[in-house]
């Protein structure tokens, strides 16, 4: 409902400006006046309609993202098999952990699968204890092993 | 477009990187942090980035700014600059993780293919569990429909010849909590 019509009120600069930008920012004195040229719009008018679809939550914002691994970071994607009645319960248990950096349900019978973001390694395993704990159920724990491709692009 | 901008970025990197001082330590983590926040929308937002983390006033703290994403992305630090989307705000509900049971021997040549599909936008190796979860390879396919997303799925299946491999499509169904600047 909402979300529709979300996508369908996007003006035509809008959709440029998503699909442009989602390749990757120009890293030069005046980026949004570089945009500008390429969508055919003044760098006013580029502003301008980036800080209305960040203010109407479309876009997160703008910038780096940035590499776990090289920030000496650690990550892992897990999973929950939690019974329906609980899952309210759950779900709050979980979140409840400042690590978790997404959580979505799905429809599986591991209906909860979520990021663990952690400092290290470490930390990780204390993490995935503290929520077995915590929850009272087995996690399933599937860290990436090798990275295929990543680039994610949703064109509008 | 962007094929001119990284020619002009390599050619200039070398004398720019030793005519411009390199940020120090304590610099370097507070433009990280605030870049995490996102860049400013303001027509020179790397100049309000440097003098926000406090870099004394002179005519090459924009450039110091510059120089230090730019490496940060030779690096492999930054593994995209751009804008980040909210995809079910854009409509793309249908949000589909198929994940691949697929023999050890020829996982890293079909993780290949997976990964030139345009459709697929994540490509992951990652641990069997047995006996509960049997599944060695994961893809995310987003779209506005599952049924559209089905067929596509279908579509690759049969063009890549993998309609012999087990395998198991988790569609979500609510997001409790999305946040954070980070790839992993």
């Amino acid at each position: 409902m909402n979300k529709t019509a979300t996508l369908a009120e996007l003006s035509s600069l809008d959709r440029k400006l998503i699909n442009l930008l989602q390749r990757g920012l120009p890293i030069c004195e005046q980026p949004f006046a570089q945009i500008a040229t390429e969508v055919d719009a003044s760098e006013q008018e580029v502003i301008a309609a980036l800080n209305k679809l960040m203010s109407e939550k479309v876009l997160t914002r703008f910038g780096p993202m940035y590499d776990a691994a090289c920030l000496g970071g650690a990550f892992t994607l897990a999973a929950l098999s939690v019974p329906e009645q609980d899952f309210e319960q759950v779900t709050e248990q979980v979140n409840s952990f400042e690590q978790i950096a997404h959580n979505y349900r799905r429809d599986h019978l591991y209906n909860m699968w979520f990021v663990i973001a952690t400092e290290s390694e470490q930390e990780i395993d204390q993490v995935v204890n503290a929520i077995e704990k915590k929850t009272g159920l087995t996690v399933l724990n599937v860290p990436k092993l090798e990275e295929f491709y990543v680039g994610l692009y949703l064109p509008v | 477009m962007s094929l001119s901008i990284n020619l002009a970025t390599s050619k200039q990197k070398k004398t720019q990187v030793t005519i411009f001082p390199a940020l120090n330590a304590e610099q370097q983590a507070k433009l990280r942090g605030l870049l995490e926040q996102g860049l400013p929308t303001c027509s020179r937002p790397y100049l309000a980035l440097a003098r926000k983390i406090g870099l004394a006033e002179s005519p090459f703290i924009e450039q110091q700014v510059i120089e230090q994403i730019k490496l940060w992305q030779q690096q492999g630090l930054i593994r995209r600059f751009g804008l980040v989307v909210k995809h079910r705000k854009l409509g793309f509900n249908a949000n589909a993780m198929v994940v691949w049971n697929i023999a050890d021997t020829a996982v890293d040549g079909i993780a290949k293919q997976l990964s030139q599909c345009p459709e697929v936008s994540l490509c992951y190796r990652r641990p069997r569990r047995l006996p509960d979860w049997p599944y060695n390879l994961f893809c995310m396919i987003h779209g506005i429909e599952r049924a559209k997303v089905i067929s596509q799925l279908q579509a690759i299946t049969e063009r890549l010849n993998l309609s012999h491999i087990e395998k198991n499509v988790l569609f979500s169904t609510r997001a409790f909590k999305q946040q954070g600047a980070r790839y992993g």
